[in-house]
């Protein structure tokens, strides 16, 4: 069966969409098509991607207007018609279907990495300390991120407004925060940060993040939302500001 | 360089996508639902309950109380724990003095948040529709930021569900003897619904439990995190309580009142009763 790709072409100054036909075959993902027509159609198309295994987070595009993994969606399961292919809106565009994603990378190196707390007397005997699995499923899920910006694209917090990359940093860098915050090895406040310099704030829990991530990671759920609660503790609750004053307890 | 707005590769304005499917579907369901449920509750609560006694349905031998209603307390309820706490109030009805709180609790819950910014604020309407705003600061700046206070409308809302199941149990008793009523049953699941919708509550997971960084470093903590496994429970289809339990007490409220206009005719007896 023939399949028209509606692709983007172009830089942001001069773009367009443009048209490609390719026989598609059996369990062809959106991805193979993109190489097809590389080969075949137009050799200076430019696109990212890297494992075609959906786990190095390259090649994530817009598929009819929805986030994903180029190399996991196949073609088989798209509606009928053109499949329109365009890069991110998040991030600037690059050529075709590459963005620059820099600015994640920058976000990650403000946030304070694990600290370890120093060792009970007990570990120390030991030389180690270990972790109890209840402890590790919470971290770990978060774990799982191939950071492919899909959920920091779908974020309206930044898609729909650019100048809030300046005050916040978007679904994928809290789960980072999540994990770090919830670590019970690790040392490191981070909550001042997450209200005054991540923004927790700003986003409004309508959870496009979680609904796209493509390891299933419940980032609103399990990350966002527990971070703004640990921020309510330290900075919206009065009676747990009072009881902090009265008994030096958090 | 400051980045533009303006892409060639998206499309730009009020609503405007390249999805395909029916993303609006969600939305609409959301303003048709919401919306019915806040007009209906308002008007229940101010209209009073016509034909009730003093706000209970006493008739045929039964004891029927509204969820709206619940728990009661001015002197003008007929009965109940808190019956004439508040005396001397007659402009307004009793649902006016209670219903506040869980409305609170769902007008500030986690989930109900996503539904109505979606909904209601278009912000964003869908995922990757576009946003018809200039500027956004979400719930970092006043009004949103109060949201933060979430937990306290859980405080109050964990009152609500004792009250409601001995709603129940008084609807579960025709005169003065065990019976199971068709009202009663719709009682009761109305009060069990409550309590798994409140159960799920993110503020609640996290005081329970979610606070602490080390689940296992203590007795104490090991206690907690069964507690927290208990809460995610319930949690995990927060939205599902949130939808089911909500259409479910306005039901609850019109079949009460449907029972009042029409007889007993259309509340059968399925077992016991006198
Ligand atoms: S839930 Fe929050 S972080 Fe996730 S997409 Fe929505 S606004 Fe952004
Ligand atoms: S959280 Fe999910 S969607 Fe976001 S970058 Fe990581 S894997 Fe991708
Ligand atoms: S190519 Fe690696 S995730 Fe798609
Ligand atoms: S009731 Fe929904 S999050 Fe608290």
């Amino acid at each position: 069966m023939k399949r028209t790709l509606t692709i983007f072409r172009g830089t942001k100054e001069n773009g367009r969409y443009e048209d490609y036909e390719v026989e598609q075959q059996e369990g062809m993902v959106v991805l193979d098509a993109i190489h097809r027509i590389q080969a075949e159609q137009a050799t200076d198309l430019a696109c990212r991607w890297n494992c075609k295994a959906g786990k190095c987070g390259s090649c994530s595009a817009e598929i009819n207007g929805k986030a994903k993994l180029t190399c996991m969606t196949r073609m088989d399961t798209l509606p009928d018609g053109p499949i329109r292919v365009g890069p991110v809106k998040t991030f600037p565009l690059q050529k075709d279907l590459v963005t620059d994603v820099s600015w994640n990378y920058r976000v990650k190196k403000r946030i304070t990495p694990f600290t370890p707390k120093t060792y009970t007397p007990e570990e120390a005997k030991k030389g180690e300390f270990n972790m109890k699995q209840e402890d590790i499923d919470r971290v770990q899920e978060f774990r799982k991120c191939i950071e492919c910006f899909l959920c920091q694209n779908v974020c309206h917090v930044l898609r729909d407004f650019p100048e809030n990359k300046e005050v916040f940093d978007g679904p994928r860098y809290m789960i980072r925060l999540a994990e770090l915050e919830m670590h019970p090895k690790d040392d490191a406040d981070r909550i001042p940060y997450v209200k005054e310099t991540s923004g927790v704030g700003h986003c409004n829990i309508t959870r496009c993040c979680t609904e796209v991530c493509p390891e299933n990671i419940v980032i609103t759920d399990n990350g966002i939302i527990p971070l703004k609660e640990r921020m309510s503790d330290r900075y919206y609750d009065p009676l747990r500001m009072i009881w902090r004053k009265l008994t030096g307890k958090s | 360089m400051a980045e533009t707005r303006s892409s060639p590769a998206h499309p730009r304005g009020f609503f405007q996508t390249f999805r395909k499917d029916a993303w609006w579907s969600y939305p609409l369901f959301t303003v048709i639902v919401l919306g019915a449920f806040g007009v209906y509750s308002l008007w229940a609560a101010y209209t009073g309950i016509a034909g009730a006694e003093a706000f209970h349905y006493l008739d045929h031998g039964r004891d029927y109380l509204s969820p709206f209603y619940s728990p009661c307390i001015t002197d003008a309820c007929a009965e109940g724990p808190l019956a004439g706490t508040i005396t001397g109030v007659t402009v307004v009805t009793p649902a006016l003095f209670v219903m506040w709180m869980p409305l609170g609790l769902r007008a500030t819950c986690y989930y109900y948040r996503k539904a109505y910014y979606r909904a209601f604020f278009a912000s964003p309407v869908a995922c990757s529709v576009d946003e018809p705003r200039k500027k956004y600061s979400g719930e970092a700046a006043f009004p949103f930021v109060l949201q933060n206070l979430h937990r306290y409308f859980l405080y109050l809302a964990l009152l609500f569900p004792p009250f409601l199941l001995y709603d129940a149990w008084l609807a579960f008793q025709v005169n003065g003897s065990f019976a199971v009523t068709a009202v009663a049953l719709v009682m009761l699941a109305n009060a069990l619904l409550l309590t798994g919708f409140t159960f799920g509550c993110h503020a609640l997971r996290h005081w329970v439990g979610g606070r602490l960084n080390c689940f296992s470093c203590s007795n104490v903590a090991k206690g907690r995190y069964g507690l927290w496994r208990g809460v995610t429970w319930f949690n995990k289809h927060h939205g599902k309580w949130a939808w089911v339990s909500l259409v479910w007490v306005g039901l609850t409220d019109a079949y009460i009142r449907a029972v009042i206009h029409f007889g007993p005719s259309i509340d059968p007896i399925l077992f016991g009763g006198a």
